[in-house]
């Protein structure tokens, strides 16, 4: 379970998150909405270890750990996963390769023998298969030269491999068109399980029609200002988020 | 943040896992160069008298010389009369067998991963082992010689094969040819020689392992190899030396020459000891290799990892003499500390439908500089030749740089000369991607190298590529926050 208590996060001197607290549990879909600026990407960052961030105050746990004093390689082997609004590429290093040496990492952390590359491939050709990938992409260097579409696909396809517990989606609905929304939709859904929790970060409510939330969080100014189920986020869709600012301020 | 910081310059230190000295007595000759020095190192070989004459003339003209300072590089001036230019380990002369071989020096290439006992010797690499300037041993001979290919040192050679080595030595790389190819020229003690017989497919990998070990000494090897038409073969040499504060000097001189129809590829893992992270000490690597496609088709593959020493200044380089010949390198280069190296080639097209590729890979950390210089000069009489040169330098960290120095000279309009270059670094981007994905910080880094010079490796033999890969891995090695 993943406890975020009064979280203070500055960047650059700059509080940006200014006291936020979040429960998520396991199997639970949590939707984190809010404005430009309102400090989304700071909060998946900040749980996922990426410098540059300050943590002034409050306290993130996960299964009782104390998440903010992990490196960001020790929150993937309990379970963390990011996916990237802007991946990055990796020039020469197949996507396999890199897959391959992160699902080990993870094994061994776990004491697991690792996995060996017939039993590798097999998983990854699965999990090609439900992402509707090609299995040239496997072979291509990590996201080079992959279309922003591609890109979001290959995160969740890293995703359904590594089988994280814990999935901080990041913008992951930007950039595509319909039908790749529909594929990385799709892609989530069958992720979902009673031992995993997704936390998606949107400024659209266009993704939560494909996948269906537990709880709808509107950020704002730093905090959660209102939390609700799916109808939020139609309602936010129609009004704005500028109704909310006000009585938030 | 808790987390120990990414930086990336603390990712990246140095630790030289072949540092170590074998205490062996040794013939040493006092520092110092002269003609009575050229004429002891010539009569210890028991080199035939117009060797030692062509050794005199090298000398003589390398007097007239002075030290090139076109490079980008820096270092003080090298005290030539202060190094010793002949080095030996005590041992029954010529030893018949390797029983007879002292077995500190079996144990000292056991030691460096290299086992002499063909027993041990991974299948199919026949080895000849270069220990300051006399080869030990050279292994699978016997079998070699079943195919009429003569693998030796070049001592043997001048010694067993004088025809050989008379129509060829200087051919390629001319004793006046540069100030460093003089001065090997004069004073070269051993390397490796092969000759690869007509239409013949050398049945396996050859390759030297060159070791410095003695102090104040410097190695000055040549080597020499020749396909005759129709023949292929596949050479690496590798190369280390012990961890000294002092700074010793390798001058080799490495020529091929190629007929007609005929391929040699030759692969260097070079880790000669690179110095501290302060600069001190380390191997200053003065290397003229060049390979002649005398007739047509023939081809030549220079493929090197060059990781160690302290100055690097080597361009391996083809004649592409014969019609429709083709020239190749592919070079990675890994500077860290306080390393400098300029290196690249040079493709000479003289033929009509001559092709050339040049893939080079450049990586930078600590305080290093590193230079690619390349020329690509086609003839007049070069009708239609090629070339595709594609230059990347990876920068790790902020306080390293990398230049690039690409000369272009074309004759001939027909030709078609293509130039791509990029510079990137190792971006915190990318190094969070790997680490959010479950790899240590170091891993991470080590898997982006990799990926970067993933061209040039795949140009490799198989059992290198695997070497090269933990050779860079070491070169990059340091703790992590």
């Amino acid at each position: 379970m993943l406890e975020i208590r009064d979280l203070r996060v500055s960047v650059a001197g700059k509080e940006i998150l200014k006291g936020l607290s979040l429960t998520v549990r396991p199997g639970e879909v949590h939707a984190i909405m809010g404005p430009n600026g309102s400090g989304k990407s700071t909060l998946s960052h900040v749980l996922a270890g990426r410098d540059g961030y300050e943590v002034t105050g409050g306290t993130a746990t996960w299964h009782g750990r104390d998440l903010l004093a992990l490196p960001p390689e020790e929150r993937a082997w309990a379970g963390v996963f990011l996916g990237f609004q802007y991946p990055v590429e990796i020039p020469g290093v197949s996507n396999v390769y890199l897959l391959r040496a992160a699902l080990n990492a993870k094994r061994r952390h776990a004491g697991l023998p690792e996995i060996d590359a017939i039993g590798f491939l097999k998983l990854v050709r699965e999990k090609a298969k439900l992402m509707q990938m090609d299995e040239s992409f496997l072979n291509r260097g990590v996201n080079e030269g992959f279309s922003g579409g591609e890109k979001k696909r290959n995160e969740i396809f890293q995703l359904a491999v590594l089988e994280p517990t814990l999935a901080l989606l990041d913008e992951t609905d930007s950039g595509l068109d319909i039908d790749a929304l529909k594929v990385v939709a799709s892609g989530v859904n069958s992720l979902r399980s009673p031992e995993r929790a997704f936390v998606l970060v949107t400024h659209y409510q266009r993704l939560l029609g494909y996948i269906e939330p537990d709880f709808v969080h509107v950020l704002a100014g730093g905090r959660i200002v209102r939390t609700g189920d799916k109808s939020l986020a139609t309602e936010l869709e129609a009004s704005g988020y500028d109704a909310l600012r006000a009585p938030a301020a | 943040m808790s987390a120990p910081q990414t930086d990336i310059e603390q990712l990246v230190g140095q630790r030289y896992r072949h540092g170590f000295v074998t205490e062996i007595e040794s013939d040493t000759v006092p520092p110092g160069l002269s003609e009575d020095v050229i004429r002891f190192i010539s009569a210890k070989k028991g080199e035939p008298e117009w060797l030692l004459e062509w050794r005199l003339k090298a000398y003589r003209h390398w007097l007239t010389m002075r030290e090139p300072n076109w490079a980008k590089l820096g270092y003080p001036p090298i005290d030539y009369q202060g190094i010793s230019y002949y080095s030996a380990p005590k041992q029954p002369s010529g030893p018949k067998s390797l029983d007879e071989v002292d077995p500190k020096l079996l144990e000292t290439y056991a030691k460096l991963g290299i086992p002499l006992h063909e027993r041990a010797r991974l299948a199919g690499v026949a080895v000849d082992a270069v220990f300051d300037s006399v080869s030990v041993t050279t292994t699978f001979k016997d079998k070699l010689a079943e195919a009429g290919v003569i693998f030796c040192s070049f001592a043997e050679a001048a010694r067993e094969h004088p025809e050989l080595v008379r129509k060829y030595l200087g051919s390629v790389v001319p004793a006046r040819d540069n100030f460093f190819a003089a001065l090997n020229s004069a004073v070269f003690t051993d390397g490796s020689f092969v000759y690869i017989p007509e239409g013949v497919r050398c049945p396996m990998e050859l390759s030297t392992y060159f070791r410095i070990n003695q102090a104040k000494t410097g190695q000055f090897e040549r080597t020499l190899i020749i396909a005759e038409a129709g023949s292929h073969v596949s050479y690496l040499e590798g190369c280390t030396a012990p961890q000294r504060d002092e700074n010793q000097l390798h001058a080799a001189v490495v020529e091929l020459v190629a007929l007609r129809n005929a391929e040699i590829k030759y692969s260097t893992v070079q880790n000669w000891y690179p110095g501290d992270e302060e600069g001190r000490g380390g191997i200053y690597n003065f290397v003229t290799k060049r390979g002649d496609c005398r007739e047509a088709n023939a081809k030549i593959s220079w493929t090197q990892v060059e990781a160690g020493s302290a100055i690097t200044w080597k361009y391996p380089s083809c004649i592409l003499r014969g019609d429709n010949s083709v020239g190749e390198f592919y070079s990675v280069a890994v500077t860290n500390n306080r390393q400098q190296a300029d290196t690249g080639t040079k493709m000479i097209h003289i033929g009509r439908n001559t092709k050339s590729t040049i893939v080079s890979k450049g990586i930078s950390a600590g305080r290093a500089q590193q230079a690619y210089r390349g020329l690509v000069k086609v003839f007049p009489t070069a009708e239609n030749a090629r070339n595709y040169t594609q230059c990347d330098s990876l920068l790790l960290g902020a306080t390293c740089g990398a230049h690039t120095f690409p000369y272009m000279e074309v004759k001939n309009p027909s030709a078609i000369v293509e130039h791509e270059a990029t510079t990137s670094r190792i971006s915190d981007d990318q190094l969070f991607y790997c680490r959010q994905r479950g790899l240590k910080a170091e891993d991470a880094v080590n898997l982006i190298v990799n990926g970067f010079c993933k061209q040039v490796f795949r140009e490799l033999p198989m059992e290198f590529a695997v070497e090269a890969q933990n050779l860079l891995n070491v070169s990059l090695e340091g703790a992590v926050g």
